[in-house]
């Protein structure tokens, strides 16, 4: 999974703790661009906190992250995303008050500045994308209702059509499928293997039926180092995960972040 | 949205048209709650859409009236002398930072950059640290108190408790002539119309909606690749600005500022204006001021102690009955009639 020449991320020998407890440990790992990479692990594992590392919410006590050769320890967060990385967060976070539309125009904006803010009148290429995005995820129909009427299912997609109107070249994506039907889920498979290439993926999630059909390869966490990398294949045959499953209540009986 | 906008340009009219209609007394009430409506569209953009609730708006009307008041001070003294107050103090020379006051641009221009300058440099310095909520509410209602208790204490430059009253003329006209009151009072409607259509503008632009969507949650719009602290820091600019426009057209209007009109009871007052409105819009902000101002004057003449306390009743109910005020509850009783049809605003994009 380690690219030779210089990925477009990489998390070298990263430690986060909370107040002791080590949620990170002296983690690795990197992505090359345009490259869709799939993490699971067991409930607490350390996944989100790994994508709040990278995107600064979270600051590493030691080690670093490096995307596109900036080291990110001191860059503020939203300076961190217009580098180039955007995140669906576990909770759905839409922005309420505004309509589905202006969800995407926020994110499909390029110059974020206050001032230019004032004037902003969307680009051509901005207004095609805003509806590119609203025809994939269905929304199209409802684009002036308001975010806060969506049901979780809605709104879990309209997080996902934020995320890649921001046309970011580091998509992250947790648990993206949570709480969707069968077929939604496929629906948003088939999405994020069309944005392999354009831009690198990191999707959590824990069902295997899901990370089946990415057809990516995987990385197990668990208690916040990395356990196993494969293709689904051998992760399923691999018994240290098998292990590691067994031993734990299952994934998502109880909510993470 | 067309017969929306017609409603509001014959409310516009009729406005205009006061004078021909009110009495002196009522036009010279009204004349003046709608300079404060302006402060009040302030309110409305900080706190209903920027989440940002200023118990210290009163500080930025005071710098807006006081820049007018020293001007026309300086008008009415003799040539060559000092004003009445300093004399009184013992102090015969003009303090330097008074003299720019006598041009009269310069006072005009003083009333919207001091406040806006100063609205800015507390806001950055607050919310750079990422204090929120409450903590800013209480951090902006000691700012009210800090600047009455000074002005107080300064007599000689400030007029103290006082304030600046006895001016003859304001740049040029005769301040008890009736054709100066009608001139205010239409100079007042249009400053209104003007920072309604400007303030409705920015609530409808991208900046309006970032800064809508920092109420709910900064975090997410950071995550979005946004910095909220520029977008809270500018909208609190210009409600600092509108804060002291109306704190200038007051003082020409009444002839007079002084700490008493803009210290923290005031100040807590204007956010009662806007909640008895309805926070998220900008009309309510102008009804709730109207409304308010003119049952204070009513009440005060009739039972002349009851004011606060009625005041503070009525914020009461407000919070508990009807949080988004007056509009919000007429918005909810025409949904009603309408078959519950929601409500969607206008799209961002078209
Ligand atoms: N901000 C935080 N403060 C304290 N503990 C945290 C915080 N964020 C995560 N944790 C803890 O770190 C561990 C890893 O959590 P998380 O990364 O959310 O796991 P998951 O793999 O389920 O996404 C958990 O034990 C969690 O309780
Ligand atoms: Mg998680």
């Amino acid at each position: 999974m380690i690219d030779s020449g210089s990925p477009l991320l990489s998390v070298e020998h990263v430690t986060v703790s909370f107040d002791g407890y080590t949620a990170l440990d002296d983690l690795s790992f990197a992505l090359a661009s345009g490259a869709v990479h799939v993490l699971i692990g067991p409930n607490g594992a350390g996944k989100s906190t790994l994508l709040d590392t990278i995107i600064g919410r979270v600051r590493p006590a030691s080690g670093r992250i490096v995307f596109k050769g900036n080291d990110l320890r001191a860059v503020p967060e939203y300076a961190i995303v217009r580098l180039g990385v955007c995140r669906k967060f576990q909770t759905p976070g839409v922005l309420d008050a505004l309509t589905i539309e202006e969800n995407l125009r926020v994110a499909v904006t390029q110059n974020r500045g206050a001032w230019h803010a004032f004037r902003a009148k969307p680009t051509a290429a901005e207004r095609t994308r805003v509806d590119e995005v609203l025809a994939i995820i269905g929304l199209a129909e409802r684009r002036n209702a308001l975010a806060a009427e969506l049901a979780h299912g809605m709104r879990q997609w309209l997080e996902i059509g934020m995320v890649v109107a921001s046309d970011a070249d580091l998509l992250l994506l947790d648990e993206p499928a949570a709480g969707m039907t069968h077929g939604e889920a496929e629906a948003t498979a088939r999405l994020i293997r069309s944005l392999a290439g354009r831009h690198a993926v990191i999707v959590i999630d824990h069902d295997m039926d899901f990370v089946e059909q990415l057809d990516a390869p995987v990385s197990v966490l668990n208690m916040g180092r990395m356990l196993a990398h494969g293709s689904v294949d051998e992760i399923r045959r691999n018994p240290d995960v098998a292990a590691v499953y067994l031993g734990r209540p299952r994934e998502g009986d109880v909510a993470g972040r | 949205m067309i017969r929306r906008e017609l409603g509001l340009v014959l409310v516009l009219v009729a406005a205009a048209c006061a004078p021909l209609y009110l009495p002196a007394y009522e036009l010279s009430l009204l004349g003046r709650f709608l300079a404060l409506a302006v402060l009040a569209m302030g309110i409305s953009l900080i706190w209903g859409t920027g989440g940002i609730l200023s118990l210290g708006q009163g500080v930025f009307f005071g710098l807006g009236g006081y820049a007018v008041a020293m001007h026309l001070k300086l008008a009415s003294a003799d040539p060559g002398a000092v004003p009445d107050f300093m004399q009184w103090s013992g102090l015969n020379t003009l303090p330097w930072w008074w003299t720019p006051f006598g041009n009269p641009a310069f006072a005009i221009a003083a009333a919207v950059i001091i406040p806006g300058t100063a609205a800015a440099a507390l806001a950055y310095l607050v919310f750079r640290r990422r204090v929120t909520g409450s903590y800013f509410a209480i951090i902006t209602q000691a700012l009210a108190l800090a600047a009455t208790t000074f002005i107080i204490s300064q007599q000689q430059y400030t007029g103290g408790f006082n304030g600046l009253t006895g001016f003859t003329s304001a740049f040029g006209f005769a301040l008890g002539d009736q054709r100066t009151q009608f001139g205010l009072y239409w100079v007042t409607v249009g400053i209104v119309a003007v920072t309604f259509v400007a303030v409705r503008a920015l609530q409808g632009s991208l900046f309006g909606k970032v800064l809508l969507a920092v109420r709910d949650g900064e975090n997410r719009v950071r995550f979005l690749g946004y910095d909220p602290l520029p977008f809270k820091v500018i909208a609190f600019a210009i409600a600092g600005v509108l804060a002291g426009v109306a704190g200038a057209l007051v003082t020409l209007d009444l002839g007079v500022i002084s700490p008493a009109m803009f210290g923290v009871v005031p100040s807590i007052e204007m956010v009662i204006w806007v909640a008895v409105g309805g926070r998220n819009s900008l009309l309510g902000a102008i009804v709730g001021t109207l409304i308010v101002n003119f049952g204070k004057d009513w009440i005060s003449s009739v039972f002349p102690d009851l004011w606060l306390h009625v005041v503070g009743a009525v914020f009461v109910l407000v919070v508990t009955v009807a949080p988004r005020g007056i509009v919000g509850l007429m918005q909810s009783v025409r949904t009603r009639s309408l078959r519950l049809r929601p409500v969607t605003p206008p799209a961002l994009v078209e």
